[in-house]
Parts: C-alpha cells; sequence; structure tokens
C-alpha cells in the first residue's frame, strides 16, 4: 500500500507531466490532448513507482514493457518518458514537427523508451499479448503493462487478443483501460455503448477489476491484485476524465484532438500549479 | 544441405525448412490459425510444442502476436491461407510488423487458383498486389520442393520479413538438391532469342514448361525464367532478357494490378521499353473447381502460353 509521502510525491510527478503534455501539445497549438491527459496516473504510476526500466538503458534485458495502444496518446507518454530521462525535455517541444523523434503516434523506431509502435487502434494489445507471451519464453520475471482505450475497445482485435491471452494465461500481461466514456465523435454510449466493459472482460475470463484512475492508491492496489493473480490477464477498468488537468478540454465533446491556444495553456497551467488537481 | 526430392508436398518442404531452422536457431517460434492440419505444422507442435502457438481463427491478432514476439527477440513463422494472411491481416503485418520494423515470416498458402474445390472465397489474385506495398518486404512464389526449401533458408538469414506464397498439396521436383538458387535472382530454366516468358508459382512454371515445348516444336525459342522472388525483382535479368529477346511474356497466377507483370512492365518503362504481354487472372474473382477445369477456365494452360506467346511475336 502507497504511504502518503509516496502518493504526495507520485502527485506531484503527475502534475509536472500534465504541465509537460499541455505545453509540449500548446507549443505544436493543437493535439491529441484529451486521451493523453486521462492516462497520467497510470503512466507516472508505471514509469516512477512500478516498472523495472533504466532510463539509461532503454533495452534493458529482462525489463518490464509498455504499451500504449491507444497510440495518440503519446504526447503524455513522451512527457512521462522525458520527465524519467529517457531524452531531453526539449524534445517535447518537437512533437509532430518534420524530422522529429516524437511522431503524433507512439514508434518504437523513433523514441528511446518506446517498446511498441501503436496507431492503428487494437493492434498495440496483440502486440503486448506477444511480448507477454515472449517474456514467458524467455523465463523472465518481468510483466508487459498495455494501456488500451475505451473506444479503442469497440476494435475487434482487441477481443481477440483478450480470448487468446487468457487461453495461454499470460498471468504477466497487465492491462488498463481509459474509461473516459468520449471518443472521437462524442461519448461511447451515442456511438457504440461500452457500459458492459467489466462483464466483457470477465466474459473473456480476464481478472477484472474497476477502479478511480486518478486515484494511485486504488492503481497500486489494483496492480498488486492483477500480480498476485498470475493465473491469468488482468484487465484494471479505470474510470478517468477525458482531458483531466486540461480544463478548457474537460466536458468538450471535441476533445480528442483539439486546438490548445497560448491563453487555454496559461490558465490550465497556472490552475494545474495553483493545485487544481 | 538438405535433399527435398523425398518429400510428397510442397507443405512438407515448407515445414522440413521451417523445422530446421528451428533445429538450428532456437529464437524460430511458430504461429498458426488454426490451420495447422493444413499445413502440417503439427510436426513443429510436437516436437516444439513451447515454441509453437496455435492462435485460432483471429489472424489479426496471430500477427499482433507475432510482431510482439519479435520484439522480443523470436523470429515468428506465422500461417494461414493466403487470402487471410494478404487482406484479413494485412493491416497489422504492414503496421505492427513492418512499419514497427520488426521481423515475420507470413505463409500465405494456396496462391491464385490452386485453392481448387475451397473455391473463390479463398483464392488470392491480390496477394502480390498488398505485400508490393510495403517496403523492405521479400515476396516469394517457389515452384518446386528444393527451391522453396532454399529460399526459405535464406528468408530467415536475410533479416527481412517476408510474405511466403506458396502451394500446399502436390509437389513439383524441378531442381536437384546441389542446384544455385539464390534469393533475389532468377533462375533460367531454357534460353532462345525470340522471346522471354517470366513465371512465377509452381503452377504458372509448370505450365511455361510445357509452353516452350510446343513453342519449340513450332520452330519458336524461348528463354524461361522461374521468378521465385518476386520481391525485390530480378532487375538485372529482366533488362538482360529485354535486350537479347526484345519480347516479354509474364506468367502469374494472380492478378496483373500490381503484379510480377505490371512489376517488370513498369522497370522496363523506365530503361528499356519493350513489348510485353502477359497471363494473369485479369478482372475475374476466383471460383471453385479442380485444377485441369481452372487453368482452362483461366486460360493458363500451357496452350494459352504459347498462343500469347506466338501473338506477341507477331
Amino acid at each position: 500500500m502507497l504511504d502518503l509521502q509516496t502518493v504526495e510525491i507520485l502527485e506531484k510527478k503527475a502534475r509536472e507531466i500534465r504541465i509537460s503534455t499541455i505545453h509540449e501539445i500548446a507549443h505544436l497549438g493543437k493535439g491529441h490532448i484529451g486521451g493523453a491527459m486521462s492516462i497520467v496516473e497510470i503512466l507516472t504510476y508505471l514509469y516512477y513507482h512500478e516498472m523495472n526500466i533504466d532510463p539509461e538503458n532503454p533495452k534493458m534485458e529482462g525489463r518490464d514493457r509498455f504499451v500504449c495502444s491507444k497510440g495518440h496518446a503519446g504526447p503524455s507518454v513522451y512527457a512521462t518518458l522525458a520527465s524519467r530521462g529517457y531524452f531531453p525535455q526539449e524534445w517535447l517541444l518537437t512533437l509532430n514537427k518534420g524530422g522529429t523523434n516524437l511522431p503524433s503516434h507512439c514508434d518504437m523506431t523513433k523514441t528511446p523508451g518506446i517498446d511498441f509502435t501503436t496507431g492503428s487502434l487494437g493492434q498495440g494489445a496483440s502486440a503486448a499479448a506477444g511480448i507477454a507471451l515472449g517474456q514467458k519464453l524467455k523465463g523472465e520475471k518481468s510483466f508487459t503493462y498495455l494501456i488500451v482505450g475505451d473506444g479503442e475497445s469497440q476494435e475487434g482485435q482487441v477481443w481477440e487478443m483478450a480470448e487468446f491471452a487468457s487461453t495461454r494465461k499470460l498471468g504477466n500481461l497487465i492491462a488498463f483501460t481509459d474509461f473516459n466514456r468520449m471518443q472521437l465523435d462524442g461519448y461511447t454510449k451515442d456511438v457504440i455503448n461500452m457500459d458492459n466493459i467489466d462483464t466483457r472482460w470477465l466474459g473473456f475470463n480476464w481478472h477484472v477489476q474497476r477502479i478511480n484512475g486518478h486515484s494511485f492508491e486504488q492503481i497500486d492496489y489494483a496492480v498488486q491484485q492483477a500480480k498476485a493473480a498470475c493465473d491469468r490477464p488482468s484487465m484494471i477498468i479505470c474510470d478517468t476524465v477525458k482531458s483531466q488537468g486540461y480544463f478548457p478540454g474537460v466536458g468538450v465533446t471535441a476533445n480528442h484532438s483539439m486546438a490548445v491556444s497560448q491563453e487555454d495553456e496559461k490558465a490550465a497551467i497556472a490552475a494545474l500549479e495553483g493545485g487544481s488537481l | 544441405m538438405r535433399d527435398t526430392s523425398d518429400l510428397a508436398n510442397m507443405k512438407d518442404a515448407v515445414m522440413a525448412a521451417i523445422l530446421d531452422l528451428a533445429d538450428e536457431h532456437e529464437e524460430v517460434v511458430m504461429l498458426e490459425a488454426d490451420l495447422m492440419t493444413c499445413l502440417g505444422s503439427t510436426g513443429f507442435m510436437k516436437k516444439y510444442p513451447g515454441r509453437f502457438f496455435n492462435c485460432g481463427i483471429a489472424e489479426a491478432n496471430m500477427v499482433g502476436v507475432a510482431a510482439g514476439l519479435s520484439s522480443m527477440g523470436f523470429v515468428p513463422f506465422a500461417d494461414s491461407f493466403g487470402v487471410f494472411s494478404s487482406r484479413r491481416d494485412y493491416d497489422q503485418f504492414f503496421l505492427s510488423v513492418n512499419y514497427a520494423k520488426q521481423r515475420v515470416h507470413l505463409i500465405g498458402t494456396d496462391p491464385g487458383v490452386v485453392a481448387q474445390v475451397n473455391g473463390g472465397t479463398h483464392m488470392p489474385f491480390e496477394d502480390i498486389a498488398l505485400m508490393r506495398q510495403i517496403p523492405d518486404l521479400i515476396i516469394i512464389d517457389p515452384s518446386d520442393a528444393q527451391s522453396c526449401y532454399e529460399l526459405i533458408r535464406q528468408l530467415y538469414e536475410s533479416g527481412h520479413s517476408s510474405y511466403i506464397r506458396v502451394g500446399r498439396r502436390g509437389i513439383t521436383h524441378r531442381y536437384p538438391v546441389g542446384t544455385r538458387i539464390e534469393l533475389g535472382k532468377g533462375i533460367v530454366l531454357s534460353e532462345g532469342s525470340d522471346l522471354a516468358i517470366i513465371a512465377e508459382g509452381e503452377t504458372m512454371v509448370n505450365e511455361a514448361v510445357k509452353a516452350v515445348e510446343i513453342l519449340r516444336d513450332r520452330g519458336i525459342h524461348a528463354t524461361l525464367v522461374d521468378m521465385h522472388t518476386i520481391k525485390p525483382l530480378d532487375t538485372e535479368l529482366v533488362e538482360k532478357l529485354a535486350r537479347e529477346t526484345g519480347r516479354i511474356l509474364v506468367c502469374e497466377n494472380g492478378r496483373y494490378a500490381g503484379g510480377l507483370g505490371e512489376a517488370v512492365a513498369g522497370h522496363l518503362a523506365k530503361v528499356n521499353p519493350t513489348r510485353m504481354d502477359y497471363v494473369n487472372v485479369g478482372e475475374r474473382f476466383g471460383e471453385v473447381g479442380n485444377l485441369a477445369y481452372l487453368l482452362k477456365a483461366y486460360n493458363f494452360t500451357a496452350e494459352d502460353i504459347a498462343a500469347k506467346a506466338q501473338a506477341l511475336l507477331k
């Protein structure tokens, strides 16, 4: 269980990562801010508390791996990696510019610390299952962490992966659903209803938990429970707020990818620095 | 070097190559999509159960899992019928494997019309075109057992991903063990100065061999090339054929658009525009029938090839 001091440290890091993410996207003027902001606590927890990694040696043998299958959340993944020291913070200002190492969607061939390339929704899920399988084949005690979006979970490939991973008893695969209830065209309930997400994963014989995805205590408890359930893969469904921490985007249906003005950037960062989260 | 002359089916040559590689390299793994008994990868499962994964009827996931395994240092061979290996999991093979610079060898069986009684739903005519769009991917369509075995071994050594277009049932023994077979280099089966015939795959090369005999009886001498590697194209040989014969007929068990014929034509248009014609499926979809029926239905017989060759000389 996380002590209060650790929670405070993680919350501070999450705030810094959110500020970097807003700054990164605002510098470009537009980007996938909604789904990037909703997963910041999960990223912070994994990279600052849980995963066995070495930013000095991004390809360290036997490390834990992370796949952000909702590849458009790249900006907050990059902010986390930069914060952790995988590459200089200045790189963040090159997001999506020609020749950058930080493309819109996660790319393992360009960015130190990215374990798998994603961008076509659903594909990262299968790759993560392959990675977890490979870890077991190599006799590693390592884990593979995966984030899928709730909208992304409309892709059939996610469920092909679900049946495969449970059949193969991939207990080292720990997945999170970023359940922010929104997708590009609006609310999931209006496009494809995902409200039965828990029973879907239960039906595929996964270990399923549901938590507040912005609570470090709950993320920690769920991850430790998931690690203990070593006979099957785990899905931690995280109730989140799309655009959490960038208030001009909260509740805006167009927040999947939106313009971020310098005024909004300043206001949002000031709110975060003022302790809005 | 293994002698494949005792094998009874092309699928045996495929599996002999993969199993020999698995014996030599512990990172070789195999994935199936519920077609284990069709390719005969059952032998791999029995010998290396820990390195064999039947992913069920879910080809997209199979290719994604293979990509993940590749990122962990494994070298996966993944198998399905060509229609599924090309059309059904194209985005996964394109992005998770090739765009992500992973290394997976994807087998697509029953090329062109050879699915026979499985019919049009199981006939990949467009797989070559789809796979040719993928940068750095190697595409092979071997015409006999020995070349199939040798080329799969060379694919492993190449370090590239590949698409292996190959039949399963029946076999052709064309090249004795020891024949020089080189990935990316077409094999000249006969030489003649009247025209050149470029054929790909077992079905077309077999018919083209007979067509060359028919033409010879009519006083026409054709060079025949087994173009077992479709990508990268053996442009050096193509240019030589154009230079020496000035007439090229490309025979492929598939569609023209994006296929081998278009690849040859596209190259020659740049360096040496040459009179050409093509044998392919045209604008048709597949249909059910045995091979003899299908060869006639699609104008793939030796007689059809010979007739097109003669017309090209006029």
